[in-house]
C-alpha cells in the first residue's frame, strides 16, 4: 500500500513539473550553500593545518619593532648575530637559533631576471623552516664563516632563471654580487599568508652583510624551541634576555616582539572555522525558508486540489492515505532538492577550492547530514498541509469550486 | 488498509440493498439550523435503476450522501446490506465506499494531466492491487465504456461525453455492488447524454448493479426503473416505470 502511496505522490508530482521545481528551489539552494560552505571551509582549515605541519616545528621569530606594530618602523634598533649566540646560549629549551636577513634583489642568469627575496642566513635556517636540499649540498663551515659567493635556490627562483635546466654549479648574479648554485631547495608551496616559499635565494648571511647591505645587523631571529618545552617560560625568558641586551629600563616597552608562527596559524584556524560556522548558520537559515516555500506551495496545492481530495476520499481513500500521500509528496519534493542541493554543492565546491587555491577535500557526513535534513525539512513543513487535506469533509471538498 | 486483502463481495441478495428508516438530516445548530431532510423512507432493492428527482433544496444530494456513505443521517437509520452506516467510523465508510460503491459527478472529477488510464485506476491504487493487474482491468473497464485507444489521453484532450465515460470506467473498475451518480449528463448535450445513459442502462441491465441518479431532466429519469420525487425533505412521490426505455 505504502508503495502504491508512492506512485500517487510522485504522480502528482510529475503532473507539475514546473512548480515542483519552483518549490524546491529554496531547498537546493539552501543544501547547496550549506555543504559548498563546509566542504570548502574543511578545505581552507585542513590547507592550513598542512601548512603548519610543513612549517617547522615550534618555530617563533624575534623581530625588531614594537609587538603588533607596524614592522619595521625608522629608529627600531636592529639585532646582531651575537643576540643568536646569546639566545642559543641562554636561554633554555632552545633547540637552534638562526641569524636572518633578507634583501629584495634582482637574481639574473642569461637574459633570465627574477627579483626575489635573498635571504642571508645559515643551514640552520634551512633545517628550521623545515626545508631540505634537493639537489646540490647545504653551506660549509667556511663558506659561511668566509661570506663565500655561493647560494642555495627555491624552486620558484630555479624554474624562473633556468627552467628545465641543470643549475647547480652556474653563476647567478645578485645585483653586482655574482655567485655560484650550490644547490636546490625541496619545494615547500605557499605559506599561511598566501606567500609562495619557494621564492628565495639562501646565501651565508656573512655575505650578505658584506656584499650586499655593508652592514652588521640581523634582520630577524628565527628561534627552535625544544619540543615540550613550556611555550610561556621560553617567553618569557627570551624577552628578559632580549630586553637586557638592548638595555631596556623597566619602564620601556619592548621594542622587539616574538611572533609564534604556530600561534598565527592556529589563529587563523580558528578565524577560518569560526567564518565557516557562521557562513553554515546562514545557509541553514536559507534551508529553513526553503521549507517554508514548501509548506506555502503544498497549502496552496490542498486548497487548489479540494475537489480532487473530495474524489479520493468518495472512492474510498482513507484519512491516513490522503494524509500520507502529501506528506510523501512533500518529503520526495524535499529530498529531490536535497539531491539536486547536493549535485550542486560539488560543482560549486570544485570549481570555488579550485579558485581560491585550496585542495578540495570531500566531506560525506555533511553530504548525509544535509540530505536527512532536508527529508526532515520536507516532513516538518508538509505535515500540516497534509493534515489539512486529510481531514477535509468529502461532501464540502466535491462541492468545493 | 487491512481490509483490502480480506476482500470479499458480498453477496447480491434478491432483497433491499439500500434502507433508509425514519432519516432525517439537520445541518447547522440552534437558530441557524437547516432541515434538509425530515423522515425518508426508502428502500433500493438490489438490481434495481432509480432516478432521484426534485427541486434544488428538496434534500435529493443529501439523500444521495446518505446512500453513498459519504454522510451519516442525524436520525433515523440507513442500513447498507443489513450494516447500520451510522454506526461506522469516518475510515470505515470509506472502506465501505471502496469496495462496494462507484461515484459518478456531474463534474467528471478526473484528476487533470493524468491519462485516462491512471485516472481509472486510482481507486484499485486504494486497493493496494499490483499493477499489473490494475492494469489489466483498468483497459477493461475503458473498453467497456467503449474508449479502448484512449487510455494515454488526458482529460484536456477529451470531449466531456469521453471524460464521463472514463468517470464512469472510474466507478465500474471495482465492481461495486451501487454506482451513484449526481446528475452525470448535466454537463453535456443531449446526444452525449444519451450515450452515457445507454452505457448506465447496460451496466444496469448486463452486470446487474444498482444505480442510483440524480437528474433535472424527464427523458433522462425514463431510463431508470423507477423514479422517486423528492420535496422539502420528503419523498413526494414514487413512480415505477415499469421496463426502462
Amino acid at each position: 500500500m505504502l508503495g502504491n502511496i508512492i506512485i500517487l505522490a510522485l504522480r502528482e508530482i510529475r503532473r507539475n513539473v514546473l512548480r515542483s521545481f519552483l518549490t524546491i528551489l529554496g531547498i537546493i539552494i539552501g543544501v547547496a550553500a550549506v555543504i559548498t560552505m563546509v566542504t570548502v571551509g574543511g578545505s581552507a582549515t585542513a590547507q592550513i593545518q598542512q601548512q603548519i605541519a610543513s612549517m617547522g616545528s615550534n618555530l617563533r621569530m624575534v623581530m625588531p619593532g614594537k609587538r603588533m606594530g607596524p614592522g619595521m618602523e625608522a629608529g627600531n634598533v636592529l639585532f646582531k648575530e651575537e643576540d643568536a649566540v646569546a639566545i642559543a646560549r641562554d636561554v633554555n629549551s632552545i633547540a637552534a637559533v638562526a641569524p636572518v636577513s633578507t634583501r629584495s634583489l634582482q637574481a639574473i642568469f642569461g637574459n633570465q631576471n627574477w627579483t626575489t627575496q635573498v635571504t642571508g642566513s645559515d643551514n640552520v635556517f634551512i633545517v628550521i623552516t623545515n626545508r631540505a636540499v634537493k639537489t646540490g649540498r647545504q653551506f660549509t663551515d667556511s663558506e659561511l664563516r668566509s661570506g663565500a659567493a655561493v647560494c642555495i635556490l627555491g624552486e620558484t627562483v630555479k624554474k624562473k632563471l633556468f627552467g628545465g635546466q641543470e643549475a647547480v654549479g652556474e653563476k647567478i648574479r645578485l645585483q653586482k654580487l655574482s655567485c655560484e648554485v650550490i644547490g636546490i631547495l625541496e619545494p615547500k608551496g605557499q605559506n599561511t599568508m598566501g606567500m609562495d616559499q619557494d621564492d628565495v635565494v639562501i646565501i651565508p648571511l656573512k655575505t650578505l652583510q658584506r656584499r650586499v647591505t655593508g652592514n652588521q645587523d640581523v634582520g630577524v631571529l628565527y628561534v627552535s624551541v625544544s619540543k615540550n618545552a613550556s611555550t610561556e617560560k621560553v617567553q618569557q625568558e627570551l624577552s628578559v634576555l632580549m630586553r637586557e641586551r638592548r638595555h631596556l629600563s623597566p619602564s620601556d616597552d619592548d621594542n622587539f616582539n616574538v611572533m609564534d608562527m604556530k600561534e598565527i596559524a592556529k589563529m587563523l584556524t580558528s578565524t577560518t572555522r569560526l567564518l565557516t560556522a557562521l557562513l553554515s548558520a546562514v545557509a541553514a537559515v536559507s534551508l529553513l525558508v526553503g521549507g517554508i516555500g514548501i509548506m506555502n506551495i503544498m497549502l496552496v496545492s490542498v486548497t487548489e486540489r479540494t475537489r480532487e481530495i473530495g474524489t479520493r476520499l468518495a472512492i474510498g481513500a482513507l484519512e491516513r492515505e490522503v494524509l500520507l500521500q502529501f506528506l510523501i509528496e512533500a518529503v520526495v519534493l524535499s529530498s529531490l532538492g536535497g539531491l539536486l542541493g547536493i549535485v550542486l554543492a560539488m560543482a560549486t565546491s570544485v570549481l570555488l577550492t579550485a579558485v581560491l587555491n585550496v585542495p578540495f577535500i570531500f566531506n560525506g557526513p555533511i553530504i548525509i547530514i544535509a540530505f536527512l535534513f532536508s527529508a526532515a525539512v520536507g516532513v516538518i513543513f508538509g505535515y500540516m498541509p497534509a493534515k489539512k487535506a486529510a481531514r477535509l469533509n468529502p461532501i464540502d471538498a466535491l462541492r468545493y469550486e | 488498509m487491512n481490509t483490502s486483502s480480506s476482500y470479499q463481495p458480498l453477496i447480491r441478495s434478491e432483497g433491499a440493498i439500500i434502507e433508509l428508516s425514519g432519516v432525517s438530516k439537520v445541518y447547522g445548530q440552534g437558530l441557524a439550523a437547516m432541515q434538509a431532510l425530515s423522515g425518508v423512507d426508502l428502500s433500493i432493492d438490489a438490481g434495481d435503476f432509480v432516478a432521484v428527482m426534485g427541486p434544488s433544496g428538496s434534500g435529493k444530494s443529501t439523500c444521495l450522501n446518505i446512500i453513498g456513505c459519504l454522510d451519516v443521517p442525524t436520525s433515523g437509520a440507513h442500513h447498507f446490506e443489513g450494516v447500520d452506516v451510522g454506526q461506522l467510523s469516518r475510515d470505515q465508510r470509506a472502506l465501505l465506499r471502496r469496495h462496494y460503491l462507484g461515484f459518478v459527478f456531474q463534474g467528471f472529477n478526473l484528476l487533470n494531466r493524468t491519462s485516462a488510464l491512471e485516472n481509472v485506476e486510482l481507486p484499485l491504487v486504494y486497493r493496494g492491487m499490483s499493477a499489473a493487474e490494475r492494469h489489466d482491468r483498468a483497459q477493461q473497464a475503458l473498453a467497456a465504456v467503449g474508449l479502448k485507444g484512449w487510455e494515454k489521453h488526458t482529460p484536456g484532450e477529451l470531449s466531456g461525453g469521453q471524460q464521463q465515460r472514463v468517470a464512469i470506467a472510474r466507478a465500474i473498475v471495482t465492481d461495486p455492488v451501487v454506482v451513484l451518480a449526481d446528475e452525470p449528463t448535466g454537463n453535456l448535450d443531449s446526444a452525449r447524454s444519451r450515450e452515457i445513459m445507454d452505457i448506465l442502462t447496460e451496466l444496469n441491465q448486463q452486470h446487474g448493479i444498482t444505480i442510483v441518479m440524480i437528474t433535472h431532466e424527464h427523458d433522462i429519469a425514463a431510463y431508470a426503473k423507477r423514479t422517486i420525487h423528492f420535496r422539502d425533505g420528503l419523498i413526494e412521490r414514487d413512480d415505477h416505470n415499469g421496463e426502462a426505455v
